[in-house]
């Protein structure tokens, strides 16, 4: 056997490798009640933010500290503890994607996504509103 | 209805010459393949005349289109909904251009002109390749005007027009109803540019990348070429420059996004590891290897197949690329996507039609291509630049698999899979390593001979060897890599591919004297390593002691958080007015007075003292108001650049950005003393009343008749706070001077004194007490070593691909 296909057999090796442990490292897509069976896991809850509750965000208290609660489509809520600024807009986004894990009953959230309309999207019906408005 | 005030000729020929670009391609596809199968020299002549004609008819077709969309644009023709859309009247002109690329539309259009200029280009070369090549990139236009032809097919549209009319996309819009609706005022303008793309970088990072994605056809369309003519070889060396050229101005392109993304965007950094990003890095790397691989075959006969296959993949992932940032298929996790417009099948098809007929000729013809079937020496520079072209090859690889697993996997199985929980370090964890072998390889590589390298290599590359060793180390001594969060292992590989990298920047730097006696018109190989390596030494200093100035030292409430140690509190709020302590420096936010000129951008000033007074500087982080129907802000970074670091700052949150007024009311309380009132956040206790205060807050004297409530705080997060409000007399009137508690945005008043030592307080809570924000505040150092290494590296690029198109040239008049 050649070297060069016994150096390209480790390198496989090392990708498939590579791969296998990337595959691990995958976290899922969750509601609240499957967040809440796996406990201190890392995953990518989707919700919406629960309008009826107050948002707790003092940002000359802290402004790193913000409280909310987020409510999913099964109707399951849970109180949401996110250690960055608010977002703005916070209030008037339709659906969250919030990275982190669920601790003693309230999630942890490291990262948040928002819904709003994307910034970098066009809406086009948000454009179309625009044409019958006035 | 006859509609009032329209100017349907400009769209009307637009929409001629869509169909004419579409056409003339077609045939230029025709006749330039029938060209390249004739044996019939007269005939092969023939066929590409017509073929050269219809191919500048297209190339035409497509500038008059360019052209035409924006007239549109400019001359504000609102009847258009491309122009209505994307433009309004306040733009400048270069930003009237930059609409023409904001949608799918215009960007087909902008990739298609550039293969109209490679196209008359590569005619006028006029070399025996021209037919075949010829074919492919007419087939390519073909492929871009479907994109925005625009005509239904039975229920199917194929493409999309960008010279469609308002009252076509939106027909049952009950405006339209009305002949005059022109004068109608939601028609007098459009809804303008997203204020986020109105940036210089907008007006040329896009062009320079779809330069750089169109012209990766051409090394695509020679390999195919050679498979097709069964000419397997006679392409590597006229191909050459035109690959190094499309590599360098690809990865130009993408580190001109990169730039605009640290200066703009706020990813809070040049590189994020988005998806989108990703996608057209992968095809960069796949070129880096077929460009070494081709090098390779030039000088020793090996590694052809693997240059084949290498440039195939290049373009192919190009597409992929396009495929995954259009067609929506990334949904969340990238910021970069476009609108999806319907045309999924159709960019799926955009991809297959050149993938798959590709890939089957190379599976075909791949036993006549050939090879030597002795391998390598170990010795020898073909060898270890076939490894690394390997590496490369096989980063690509993976990134590709991280970057499209999820969202294909989950389409096909309906599962819900997501990004792991460190996106970046997902990636970072495998690409050091990628970049400690090829920091090592490009280091050595040059200094070993092809064929078989004698002995004295190591005393010519010793020297050079020494230095580096010495500036690595005096760089750990003085400076040293910071970044400790992942690990000891990952820290030992960060510093083994800082060592890597100036390695390969001192050999290469050498080499371009020791190797070839500092003729630099030859050393363009050496310069682009230069470039590259001293990118990776920018990219590892700036990521590795990125240094956050905000952290949160105000000491407020954050004992009760145990992450604070691993999760740094980033974001630091600023009180109007008052010196903030912020690292080395006080930071003081003065004022937010200034707005461009139609309001959508708010201005922050923020003053940055070195706490030694040594230096002072402004900063004006900004908040862009989103338009196009979008509520809110967008944020947007300011820096402070110095040629060895950059302070970055962007504001988070801003207490006018939600506009609501401060309605709160005073509320009264009867307490005695040591008695207990509530609020939203805690309660607070009333110690004492002490008569006639004198002390840092009051001077009252002796004969004053002055009363000051002793109040003690106490936050629900633990924090306690003073208060200390003042009931007083003065002129025989009761006055009062309220305390403002700000961390907790509680002002307390003493308002009257009551019988049995009873007293009345009032409190208001707010948000809205004192104007402030809160931004974060990074330091970047080094960052310029990254973007000059990119400079230099670009102009490699150019020294190669000017120096082997000589080379080539030359070549071809000594075999005749």
């Amino acid at each position: 056997m050649k070297k060069t296909h016994i150096i390209i057999l480790i390198f496989i090796a090392v990708a498939i490798a590579v791969l296998i442990s990337f595959m691990g490292d995958l976290t899922t897509y969750d509601t609240v009640a499957s967040a809440r069976q796996k406990e201190g896991k890392f995953v990518h809850l989707i919700a919406k933010l629960d309008k009826s509750q107050p948002v707790e965000y003092d940002p000359i208290a802290n402004p790193n500290y913000m409280r909310f609660v987020a409510i999913d489509t099964l109707g399951h809520s849970t109180p949401v503890i996110y250690h960055n600024a608010k977002p703005t807009d916070f209030e008037k986004s339709e659906r969250l994607v919030l990275k982190g894990s669920m601790k003693a009953g309230t999630f942890e959230c490291d990262e948040m996504l928002m819904k709003c309309p994307s910034k970098y999207k066009d809406d086009v019906e948000a454009n179309k509103n625009n044409l019958s408005s006035n | 209805m006859n509609y009032i005030g329209e100017h349907l000729l400009p769209g009307q020929l637009g929409h001629f010459f869509i169909v004419l670009a579409l056409v003339s391609s077609l045939v230029a596809m025709i006749a330039f393949a029938k060209s390249t199968n004739s044996t019939d020299p007269l005939l092969e002549r023939s066929w590409r005349r017509i073929g050269r004609i219809a191919f500048g008819i297209d190339a035409f077709s497509v500038l008059a289109i360019f052209g035409l969309l924006f007239y549109i644009i400019s001359t504000h023709k609102f009847e258009y909904y491309y122009a209505w859309n994307h433009s309004s009247r306040d733009m400048s002109m270069e930003y009237l251009l930059c609409s023409i690329w904001e949608g799918q539309e215009g960007s087909f259009l902008l990739w298609s002109f550039w293969y109209g200029v490679i196209g008359v280009f590569m005619i006028a070369r006029g070399t025996k390749w021209e037919a075949p090549i010829m074919t492919v990139l007419a087939f390519a236009q073909v492929c871009l005007a479907t994109m925005v032809l625009g005509m239904y097919i039975g229920d199917t549209m194929i493409g999309s027009n960008p010279f469609l009319l308002v009252r076509e996309k939106f027909a049952d819009a009950p405006v339209f109803s009305r002949a005059d609706y022109l004068s109608l005022p939601q028609m007098q303008d459009g809804q303008g540019l997203n204020q986020l793309l109105q940036n210089y970088w907008n007006v040329i990072h896009p062009p320079i990348l779809f330069l750089g994605f169109a012209s990766t056809i051409l090394p695509f369309a020679f390999a195919i070429a050679g498979l097709w003519k069964k000419d397997f070889t006679g392409w590597t060396r006229i191909a050459l420059p035109y690959a190094l050229f499309s590599t360098g101005i690809l990865g130009l392109g993408i580190m001109m996004g990169g730039a605009w993304a640290y200066e703009s965007l706020t990813f809070a950094g040049y590189w994020a590891w988005d998806p989108v990003e990703n996608a057209s890095l992968v095809p960069w790397l796949i070129l880096v290897a077929g460009i070494h691989t081709q090098v390779v075959y030039n000088a020793t006969g090996h590694s052809l197949r693997a240059t084949y296959l290498f440039f195939l993949l290049g373009f192919i992932m190009i597409l992929f690329s396009t495929f995954l940032t259009r067609s929506g298929v990334l949904g969340d996790s990238s910021v970069h996507s476009f609108t999806d417009l319907g045309m999924n099948t159709q960019l799926l098809l955009f991809l297959l039609v050149f993938t798959l007929p590709g890939l089957a000729l190379f599976a075909y013809r791949f036993k006549g291509i050939p090879h030597i079937p002795k391998e390598e020496e170990t010795s020898s520079r073909e060898f270890w630049m076939f490894i690394g072209s390997l590496v490369l090859f096989l980063s690509a690889a993976v990134i590709t698999w991280q970057n499209s697993f999820n969202p294909i996997y989950n389409k096909i199985t309906g599962q819900n899979t997501a990004a792991p929980e460190d996106i970046e370090f997902s990636y970072n964890k495998i690409q050091i390593f990628v970049a400690i072998v090829i920091g090592a390889l490009t280091a050595v590589a040059q200094y070993l001979k092809y064929k078989k390298t004698a002995g004295g290599w190591l005393r010519k590359i010793a020297v050079p060897t020494a230095i580096a060793a010495v500036i690595t180390v005096l760089f750990f001594v003085f400076s040293g890599l910071e970044y400790d969060k992942k690990g000891i292992g990952f820290q030992a590989a960060i510093h083994l591919a800082f060592f890597t990298s100036v390695y390969a920047l001192v050999t290469n730097l050498a080499y371009i004297w020791i190797g070839i006696n500092g003729k630099l018109k030859a050393a363009g190989g050496s310069i682009t390593h230069v470039g590259f390596a001293l990118s990776l030494v920018g990219i590892l200093i700036s990521s590795s002691n990125k240094k956050v100035l905000s952290y949160n030292t105000t000491g407020i409430n954050l004992k009760w958080d145990e992450r604070s140690k691993e999760k740094p509190l980033e974001n630091l709020t600023l009180i109007k007015g008052v010196p903030t302590d912020m690292g080395s420096y006080m930071a003081t936010f003065v004022n937010a007075d200034s707005v461009n000129k139609n309001g959508t951008i708010s201005y922050y000033r923020i003053d940055m003292m070195r706490k030694d007074s040594s230096e002072s500087f402004s900063l004006y982080p900004n908040l862009i108001r989103n338009t196009k129907g979008m509520e809110g802000f967008s944020n947007n970074p300011d820096s402070k650049h110095y040629l060895h670091k950059d302070i970055f700052s962007y504001i988070t949150y801003a207490a006018d950005m939600d506009n609501r007024d401060d309605t709160a009311q005073f509320k009264k309380y009867t307490v005695n003393v040591k008695d207990t009132v509530y609020y939203s956040n805690g309660f607070f206790t009333l110690n004492a009343v002490v008569p006639n205060p004198n002390n840092k807050k009051y001077q009252f004297q002796p004969t004053d008749t002055a009363l000051m409530a002793d109040i003690t705080v106490f936050s629900k997060e633990g924090s306690r706070y003073a208060a200390q409000p003042v009931f007083y007399v003065k002129e025989n009137e009761a006055r009062f001077m309220v305390d403002t508690v700000f961390a907790q945005n509680i002002a307390i008043a003493f308002s009257r004194v009551l019988e049995n030592q009873k007293i009345e307080l009032q409190v208001k809570e707010s948000n809205r007490m004192v104007p402030f924000v809160a931004l974060k505040v990074y330091e970047f150092p080094h960052i310029n070593l990254l973007w000059a290494g990119i400079v230099i590296m670009t102009i490699g690029f150019g020294v190669s691909a000017a120096y082997r198109s000589r080379q080539g040239r030359l070549k071809a008049v000594n075999k005749i």
